[in-house]
């Protein structure tokens, strides 16, 4: 019997067309723009100006708070503009444009492949490392990685969960990332534990990807690894890659509401954030690209891309064989809790884990009826809410109910969308909800 | 059988009385005062209940204006002055007088000026779109006809317009409680005073951008060129953020701005006359598109 959460979740078909095609290093474009917000927390501050010459990998913004992270340079050249840029929702953030001469690197990076497997640093200077190279949870929810890295006092680590489950369907930058760069992922993976101080490591992989779980075990099983690392393979289901479903998957452990994975002694973090972690730390290179999975039913080629941050997403498209003629949507991520994008000119970011296109007909909601007070999104949500309540207070406007529904706790998943047979908006109103619930919350803490 | 109905009513006459012997203690022990006054002051309020007045509807206000001794900053918008003079009389407490104002919708990016670049298919609801995106259109700031603010209205008072896709204000109905006002998450309806026989003259557009993105995204977008500023003789426009912002307070209502306006974006609503021609040296055809399209959208 496999591994998998307890509580909800829903079976999308997978779609995983781009799962055989290698990564390809995408051509830097002409020109980035390079967000100053790419993670959860304050945008960095810029500390380049109009003129200013940039090589790749050299700070260009610098942390602005506690949660936040630095931006780097992903390409060298003259710096052309620093000012505010519509990203794909066509909101105008901060942002820097700089134009490309050359790909001239900050000579304090190592480009090379070799594969650096000691690492005799302090927890302290690993975490400072990783903080400097602005790594940030590659799986889409960019949160800062050297907070979750520093352990609050009075909580103690036990474990180290690697989550490989790309459980969002047609993603693969991932599993690709498991399967050509397996040994750096599994440095990582000591770097984090020495990072901890934890002696066990776990990596979840669903059972959708059998030679990712093989390729590991493979490696693994040379015995030059940590002993502390297992690849645990999981039952397929969303939202498995999920923090907390993950650790239930895992572990065994319900983080209570209201609490973080730390609570139950777990540390969570993605293979593409452990890569990085890998990169930043043995050498010393910050994230200054990604891979990004370009993807639908309709593209010609369906690719796992090695993308600099700030190339426009419409470039990808292009080199993928451009947008198929009846395109509904263009994705933002995964289908499930990707974002439609407004502006496909929008640059890469960070938390682009891909770039999915739907075609017409499937990208257009169901007719909104009536609820049908069936509960399927209660047998669904993976928190176990009640999202038909919880949206419909959040309609109505009655937000001091929302908190005793735990409404804080909903990871927006959207299975509870997925699976209503009246297709109800219920996350559009979750979120709402949530946003109020946590302003709710806050002004109390402030108090 | 004749027994049995004795008893039935001696029983229940018996615990009718002991019932009201306890109740009578009781209720004189717990008894709460509440000043008459409350009661009295209620029925003069209009009674709708709206929240406009910042409490909980027309109740919380009596108990509010009853109980505290300086009411000058309380305020009845739906009743206005009439209600808080007679209110003011019967309580004989000093209140201010102030002006009738009306809800604004500043924004004139109907369908014709602002072309949809995209199709938004989620709930609808502007709060719901507004926390998602920038909107159907190029412009980030304006009105994204979901309708939350005709929703809210308690009074029937404001409607889109589906041929334009922005609300319109019946201004016979508005009583300024502000409910739209608080209902539009992009922050685009205001509260401004009503002015003689409604005559106003206001910027109907909420764009920060600058005015290269603002013209492309909407034809009647306010492009911040200042002209309005330097035009003005009272200093009532101020400039901030590429947003032109006429305060309503010091505006004297000469419309020289309105004839200015490159894009029509300042518009005079309910004059008789159309604005004054402009000094020779603004552009002439520009002049006529800004009536025109003020004219149409505001009249």
């Amino acid at each position: 019997m496999l591994k998998t959460f307890r509580l909800g979740g829903v079976h999308p078909h997978d779609y995983k067309l781009s799962r055989d095609a290698a990564i390809r290093i995408f051509d830097i474009p002409a020109s980035v723009t390079i967000p100053l917000g790419q993670h959860i927390g304050a945008p960095a501050t810029a500390t380049v100006q109009k003129g200013d010459k940039v090589r790749v990998g050299d700070v260009i913004g610098t942390a602005s708070g506690f949660v936040s992270a630095n931006i780097h340079a992903s390409v060298s050249g003259t710096v052309t503009a620093v000012d505010s840029v519509p990203d794909g929702a066509n909101l105008r953030k901060p942002a820097v444009t700089i134009a490309v001469e050359g790909d001239e690197w900050n000579p304090e990076i190592d480009r090379t492949d070799t594969l650096v497997k000691e690492c005799t640093l302090e927890p302290k200077e690993i975490v400072a490392r990783i903080a400097a190279a602005g790594v940030v949870g590659l799986g889409g929810a960019t949160f800062p990685t050297q907070v979750k890295l520093s352990v609050p006092q009075g909580k103690v680590a036990e474990m180290l969960i690697i989550n490989g489950v790309e459980c969002e369907p047609y993603l693969t930058a991932d599993y690709r990332l498991m399967m050509e760069r397996g040994e750096e992922v599994l440095v990582g993976c000591e770097i984090l534990m020495r990072a901890l101080g934890v002696e066990q490591c776990y990596i979840g992989i669903e059972n959708n990807k059998p030679e990712a779980i093989k390729h590991l075990n493979d490696i693994l099983s040379t015995g030059s690894y940590h002993k502390g690392i297992h690849v645990v393979p999981l039952k397929m289901r969303y939202p498995q890659g999920g923090e907390k479903q993950l650790i239930a998957a895992i572990a065994g452990r319900e983080v209570p509401s209201g609490a973080l994975p730390i609570d139950v002694g777990a540390v969570v973090q993605n293979v593409g954030t452990t890569y990085a972690v890998y990169q930043a730390v043995q050498k010393r290179r910050p994230i200054v690209d990604r891979v990004v999975t370009v993807t639908g039913k309709k593209l010609a080629e369906p690719s796992n891309l090695l993308v600099r941050i700030g190339t426009p997403v419409s470039a990808l498209i292009e080199a993928c064989g451009g947008l198929p003629e009846d395109t509904g949507k263009v994705i933002n991520g995964g289908p499930m809790m990707g974002r439609a994008m407004a502006n496909i000119d929008a640059p890469v970011t960070k938390g682009t884990s891909g770039v999915l296109l739907m075609p017409a007909n499937e990208s257009v909601r169901g007719r909104e009826r009536a609820c049908i007070s069936c509960a399927k999104c209660v047998e669904a949500c993976p928190m176990g809410l009640e999202p038909f309540l919880i949206s419909k207070l959040a309609r109505q406007g009655l937000y001091d109910r929302l908190e005793r529904e735990r409404t804080a706790d909903c990871i927006e998943c959207g299975c509870c969308a997925f699976t209503c047979p009246s297709y109800l908006p219920l996350l559009d109103y979750v979120r709402i909800g949530k946003a109020e619930t946590l302003k709710i919350i806050r002004a109390r803490q402030a108090k | 059988m004749n027994e049995t109905l004795i008893y039935t009513i001696a029983i229940l006459v018996g615990l009718g009385l002991a019932a009201a012997v306890i109740l009578y203690f009781v209720a004189q022990k717990f008894k709460v005062y509440e000043d008459p006054r409350i009661d009295e002051t209620e029925a003069k309020l209009p009674g709708a209940n709206c929240g406009g007045c910042g409490f909980p509807g027309c109740r919380g206000m009596a108990e509010a204006l009853v109980k505290s001794d300086d009411i000058s900053a309380l305020y009845c918008p739906v009743g206005g002055a009439a209600t808080m003079k007679s209110v003011a009389e019967y309580l004989g407490k000093a209140v201010a007088e102030k002006e009738p104002a009306v809800a604004v919708v500043r924004c004139g990016g109907t369908y014709g000026c602002r072309p949809r670049i995209n199709t938004f298919n989620g709930a609808r609801s502007c709060l719901v779109e507004a926390s998602l995106y920038g909107g159907e259109t190029g412009c980030t700031f304006g009105c994204l006809g979901n309708g939350d603010c005709t929703r809210a209205c308690n009074f029937d008072a404001i409607h889109m317009n589906p041929e334009t896709g922005l609300p319109e204000v019946d201004e016979e109905r508005c009583t300024a409680c502000g409910a739209c006002v608080k209902a539009c998450p992009k922050q685009i309806i205001e509260l401004r005073k009503k002015g003689v026989k409604g005559r106003r003259v206001c910027v109907y557009c909420v764009n920060k951008d600058k005015g290269a993105v603002t013209r492309k995204a909407c034809s009647a977008g306010c492009i911040g060129c200042g002209k309005c500023v330097k035009t003005c003789p009272f200093e009532a426009i101020a400039l901030e953020n590429n947003l032109a912002y006429i305060d309503p307070e010091k505006c004297r209502l000469c419309r020289k701005c309105v004839a200015v306006c490159p894009t029509g974006a300042i518009a005079a609503v309910n004059f008789p006359t159309p604005a004054p021609k402009p000094e020779p040296a603004a552009a002439a055809q520009e002049t006529t598109i800004a009536q025109q399209e003020g004219g149409e959208q505001h009249a």
